[in-house]
């Protein structure tokens, strides 16, 4: 018997989900906010819904608190539809991207609120808040009100005051939009510790992909109230199942091109008198379709001579160079006319940099290196 | 130096139009009466030199303000001028409250007509609508009409003249200050703090309670002051809509000073009436400041 030692419930047929949407839509007017979305979340994930503003992320969030009902569809949780809880009865917390923290309460006030809403005994009450408190590390600032302390201890009272409740399932809404990068970081280190220890189940909704990256046990790219793709984050990174994914997280070169399919793998022409890109692939396109290669500039080397042994070479001319201290970006113009991103690290301090502008280089790949992407 | 004549501006504006007669009514509250021209002594004569200004200030003394404490009319019309005013201001409060939540909560596009519905009777003198009251209110007037027709009484209902045609006169009046300071703190109350308080356990109406009365208690306390204080020197109000029995200090003071004539008695009862209005409005500055503090 071997016993799972990652945590992948997703990938378990037997798993039961904490969430369940199924064919959930939800229309404003004649506006469809959130169209037709079948998806699972299960216990102890860390979800987080990726997407650029107005693509509807907010709104799912809302319907699983309460405040918003689906149009079409049934959200179950625990395997309940949840459409007849109000929000009040409701085994979720949500964290506001506003915070909306009570400017006349305590900080000890507002993360007691839910737990006074219980009727619990008031030393239950004094020892779970000052647990909660100390949990964000605010121990020492519970008298204060709101407007007395600064941005990024309100956004860990939002927090604790969320969690107070031990909800089955915590809804955080774009919660460190507004903090600095430093803090940021920090705090999504913070916030998976904190998921860790208290096992709640956590959706994140966010629109900065770095920090779906960081954060999350799996991500759903979202577009246009659509799912475009729900995986992990490397599979998201590495596999990704459109160009629009492809190109939401992280930086990729698109090169586009006409499929001519072999055994596992397919030859793209791209562009007039340039030998065919070569890539494995899963995909099976009918020949002469239209097809994408996506490849990461970390995985595209940069020479002077033309290397051999390499699936793909293509020669350019250096446009441009960004030097980003730990990494270089070299921006190459292919024959074409177009542009292609090849990433190194700087592993030496820079005594002599390879290349400069307008240099004649070539670029390579190996066949496992990009993804072909049908749309 | 211009930072100084700027702030010099209002200092002037409330020496010349505030001090200066607060001093003057003072003054003549230490007086004498005096059939003359004007009807009271002693009246400073500079050409005397410094003996006539001696003998000026010589003559000035407390009689008037004791006079006050021996005749019981004048406590008792203080005292029931401070119950008319603050029943009243609890009226507006009761009524004034709903008004204001309704406003805030209207379709964005809404507000802007229903704040001009609310200063609308403004635009009309205020005598002629205190006037319009008293055809509304009286015996043979619209109210009545209109209950008889519907057959909910049998014989009109005595309104004119008593203590309740005062409160709905000031009620009326005053209104518009209890809803502006309600709204404008409801209106701009975050509606996601509502949200997150239902989210954490809180009914509809524990939310109310909880988070939006409290968050609109600024608002509250500057409306209850600001119907409060000049419904305290109420005169036209009582003396068009009250009865012989609606005694307020503002009527007597009327009365004192056209009828009887009697300018210091009537100025010391003015005088009186600043001292009591002081602790409200230094109350209201405090409340005002502290809101400013918690914005910031
Ligand atoms: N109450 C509403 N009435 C009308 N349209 C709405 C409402 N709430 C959201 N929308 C629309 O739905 C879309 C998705 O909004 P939202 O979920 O807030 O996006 P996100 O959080 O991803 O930025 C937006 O185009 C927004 O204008
Ligand atoms: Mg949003």
């Amino acid at each position: 018997m071997t016993e799972p030692t990652v945590f992948a419930p997703w990938d378990d047929p037997d798993a039961k989900p904490l969430i369940r949407f199924q064919g959930v839509s939800k229309r404003f007017g004649s506006f469809t906010a959130i169209d037709d979305i079948d998806l699972d979340i299960f216990e102890k994930e860390f979800f987080a819904l990726l997407g650029p503003s107005g693509c509807g992320k907010t709104t799912l969030m809302r319907m699983l608190a309460g405040f918003e009902a689906p149009s079409d569809g049934m959200i179950m949780l625990d395997g309940q539809d949840i459409a007849p809880v109000p929000p009040n009865k409701r085994a979720t917390n949500m964290m506001f991207q506003s915070y909306a923290l009570f400017p006349h309460l305590s900080v000890f006030d507002n993360i007691a609120f839910g737990l006074r809403r219980d009727r619990l005994p008031p030393e239950q009450i004094r020892a779970r808040t000052e647990e909660m408190a100390a949990l964000v590390q605010l121990g020492k600032f519970t008298s204060r009100k709101p407007h007395q302390i600064s941005g990024g201890q309100r956004q860990r009272v939002a927090l604790a005051r969320a969690l107070a409740k031990a909800p089955k399932l915590l809804l955080l809404d774009e919660p460190l939009g507004a903090l600095d990068k430093k803090l940021r970081q920090e705090t999504q280190f913070e916030l998976m510790d904190i998921q860790e220890k208290t096992g709640t189940t956590f959706v994140i909704v966010t629109h900065d992909q770095e920090e779906a990256m960081t954060v999350a046990s799996r991500v759903a790219v979202m577009d246009h109230g659509k799912l475009i793709q729900v995986a992990t984050p490397d599979a998201i990174y590495e596999t990704p199942n459109s160009t629009y994914v492809a190109d939401f997280i992280g930086d990729v070169n698109i090169i586009k091109g006409r499929a001519t399919p072999g055994d596992g793998r397919v030859s793209i022409a791209w562009a007039e008198g340039q030998p065919d890109l070569t890539s494995q692939t899963a995909l099976n396109p009918a020949a002469g379709t239209e097809v994408f290669l996506a490849i990461r500039p970390e995985k595209v080397a940069i020479s002077a001579d033309k290397p051999a042994g390499r699936a793909n070479t293509v020669q350019g001319k250096v446009l441009d160079i960004a030097y980003l201290g730990n990494i270089s970006t070299y921006h190459v113009e292919l024959a074409g006319g177009q542009i292609i991103k090849a990433q190194t690290a700087n592993t030496d301090r820079i005594t002599r940099r390879d290349f400069t502008w307008e240099d004649r280089v070539w670029l390579s790949w190996t066949d496992t290196a990009g993804v072909v992407l049908d749309r | 130096m211009r930072r100084y004549a700027l702030i010099a501006v209002p200092y002037l504006w409330l020496l010349a139009l505030f001090l200066i007669p607060f001093l003057i009514v003072v003054k003549i509250s230490l007086s004498d009466t005096e059939v003359s021209i004007p009807p009271y002594t002693p009246t400073l004569d500079l050409s005397g030199g410094w003996q006539s200004v001696k003998d000026f200030f010589a003559a000035l003394d407390f009689e008037n303000f004791v006079f006050l404490t021996t005749d019981d009319l004048y406590w008792k019309a203080y005292l029931s001028s401070l119950k008319i005013a603050a029943i009243s201001t609890v009226l507006t409060l009761i009524v004034g409250y709903p008004i204001a939540y309704g406003m805030a909560r209207a379709e964005e596009s809404w507000r802007p007509t229903l704040l001009m519905l609310v200063i609308l009777p403004f635009w009309t003198s205020f005598l002629i609508r205190v006037y319009a009251w008293m055809g509304i209110l009286s015996n043979e007037g619209y109210l009545n009409q209109l209950l008889l027709s519907l057959g909910l009484i049998g014989e009109p209902l005595t309104i004119l003249n008593t203590n309740t045609a005062v409160y709905i006169g000031i009620v009326y009046t005053y209104l518009p200050f209890m809803i502006l300071p309600i709204y404008a703190t409801l209106e701009r109350m975050d509606g996601s703090l509502l949200e997150a308080a239902e989210d954490l356990g809180c009914s509809r109406s524990g939310a109310f309670w909880l988070v939006t009365m409290p968050l609109s208690r600024p608002g509250i306390i500057a409306g209850c002051f600001l119907v409060f204080i000049p419904s305290l020197g109420e005169f036209v109000i009582p003396s068009l809509l009250g009865g012989s029995r609606t005694l307020m200090i503002g009527k007597v003071l009327w009365e004192e000073f056209f009828s009887n004539r009697d300018w210091p008695v009537a100025s010391a009862v003015a005088v009186i009436l600043l001292l009591i209005l002081i602790i409200p409005i230094i109350l209201f500055q405090r409340n005002e400041q502290k809101q400013r503090e918690m914005d910031q």
